[in-house]
């Protein structure tokens, strides 16, 4: 290898843009309509989050936990995997994120919701754009409908709608849920970038929110903790 | 599969273009001797497309046209994601081409897994031995050029290199030209990248090291950059049709070079690369005028 400042960011790119995008169309191929019962269990979800807060974030852990240990599975490991060596690593870190979500949803003192604060509303923000307005990239983007990337089934929406969740939440275990669904953004915003993909801003935005959002949910958490 | 593959890149030609079409300049590899089309095939990026079966169609008829047209040296990767198992698909598709130059790459820092990796990479190819094994991006150099060595001196390689690309580690690399008996460089070169020229091909020159040149068209940056740019009316003194035949035969018309080797998901670029190879090179006046020109758009 050469010194790093001698290489672009599409030196890393190993891959096409035309075959990235055929993998969503064949895993929507393949699994749909699984995508119909992802997206409603999501949307199910944030209407629990607004109605009923109080068990919510249980409900919501054991939803993603398993979503995020399938797209982990079913996407990174047998679709991505097969150009990217780079999901050798990526996919145990999804399996890891799915056990802390498990473990956060069900042991004592894990995240809990309250009265949306701005933070938990543009948690909420996230989490719909997630849901509802990602899988409409690909249209916006001239790709086909077939491509489209949607939450529990495509990476990328599956870690903003979880990242908007947990902005909704408060409690100690951020600091271990929030680490690995921000450097997939991360990381999954620059190889958008690489291909020159108009999207990838979306995601590096998002990314670069909820990283700040985050980062004052905990300060409050921090400065709450010394004050008593 | 093969029989397949083979006829739609056969009738992707020109009436009366398949029997018509020259054979491809042939260098010789400055140790052996050895004969080898100076146009070859690379496979970073283009022949990565996974478990896509459409995808993989594509890349063997772009390797049945590559064949056809008199191509011999394909080029890959432990680093190039799906490449070597692609390749590996479409070489059993067109019955293992007796005409095959099977070129690859060690790469792990390690030298005790490089072993390992190149057995695993022949699977991959399911080719018997590696015409040709280089040490990728120098990684591992000294361990990796120990082993291969002993591979070529137990018959179980024909030819050992090392590869670098964009004009990185090139006094690295000019040391290990300087004193190590490799058979092979591979280094990026083109019009607009000509800093090999300084020293790394009079050295290869000198030492009798063939030269494979990768990323003739910048990874397409350059050919897509110069496509809103018309051709000069002076290409057609050498009989370039496109820009990519311009550049390939100012690549070719360097003495020190012996393959170039742009990758490709298109037979019909198959074809044109393997004919920049035919007919005339540019001569010395001619190169600096592409070089300028290039440089200026």
């Amino acid at each position: 290898m050469g010194p790093w400042s001698t290489y672009r960011l599409d030196d890393f790119l190993l891959f096409s843009p035309r075959v990235y995008w055929r993998l969503f169309e064949a895993e929507n191929a393949a699994l749909w309509p699984l995508h119909l019962a992802t997206t409603l269990a999501g949307l199910a979800l944030v209407g629990l989050s607004l109605r009923r807060p109080g068990r919510a974030m249980v409900w919501t852990g054991l939803l993603l936990a398993p979503l995020w240990a399938f797209v982990a599975w079913s996407f990174l490991l047998q679709r991505y995997g097969g150009i990217n060596w780079a999901m050798d690593y990526a996919a145990p870190a999804f399996f890891v994120q799915a056990l802390l979500l498990l473990a956060a949803a069900l042991m004592p003192g894990g995240p809990a919701l309250g009265r949306l604060d701005a933070i938990g509303r543009a948690g909420l923000g996230l989490a719909l754009a997630g849901l509802l307005l990602y899988p409409a990239l690909a249209l916006a983007s001239g790709r086909p409908w077939a491509g489209a990337e949607v939450f529990g089934i495509a990476p990328d929406p599956t870690v903003l709608v979880t990242l908007g969740f947990l902005l909704m939440a408060r409690g100690r275990w951020l600091v271990l849920l929030l680490p690995i669904p921000l450097l997939w953004c991360l990381f999954s915003g620059l190889t958008l970038l690489a291909m020159g993909e108009a999207q990838a801003w979306l995601l590096l935005a998002s990314t670069g929110l909820a990283a700040l959002l985050a980062t004052l949910r905990l300060m409050r958490l921090g400065a709450r903790a010394v004050r008593e | 599969m093969a029989t397949a593959a083979l006829g739609a890149a056969m009738l992707a030609l020109p009436p009366g273009r398949a029997l018509a079409q020259p054979a491809p300049l042939a260098r010789a590899i400055p140790s052996s001797g050895e004969r080898m089309p100076a146009v070859g095939l690379g496979s970073w990026i283009t022949f990565n497309v996974g478990n896509d079966p459409a995808l993989q169609a594509e890349c063997t008829a772009v390797m049945a046209a590559f064949f056809a047209g008199g191509g011999r040296m394909i080029d890959s990767s432990p680093m190039y994601g799906s490449s070597q198992a692609v390749i590996g698909r479409g070489l059993a598709a067109l019955g293992r081409p007796d005409a095959l130059f099977a070129a690859e790459k060690v790469w792990t820092s390690s030298g005790a897994n490089g072993p390992a990796q190149i057995d695993e990479t022949r699977r991959l190819w399911g080719v018997e031995r590696f015409d040709l094994l280089q040490v990728h991006n120098l990684l591992g150099w000294e361990a990796h050029l120990d082993s291969l060595f002993a591979m070529k001196a137990a018959g179980r390689l024909r030819y050992v290199g090392i590869t670098t690309s964009e004009g990185r580690r090139h006094d690295l690399v000019e040391q290990i030209m300087a004193r190590q008996p490799i058979d092979f460089v591979q280094l990026s070169y083109n019009p607009v990248d000509r800093e090999a020229e300084q020293r790394l091909l009079p050295l290869a020159a000198e030492r009798g090291i063939a030269v494979i040149v990768n990323r003739p068209f910048q990874q397409g940056a350059l050919t897509r950059r110069l496509d809103r740019a018309p051709l000069p009316d002076w290409a057609g003194e050498i009989g370039a049709t496109s820009w990519a035949q311009l550049i390939l035969k100012f690549i070719l018309a360097e003495p020190a070079v012996t393959v170039a080797i742009p990758a490709t998901t298109r037979v019909d670029h198959v074809r044109e690369n393997l004919a920049a190879a035919s007919g005339p090179l540019p001569d010395r006046e001619l190169r600096g005028r592409i070089a300028a020109h290039l440089g200026a758009l």
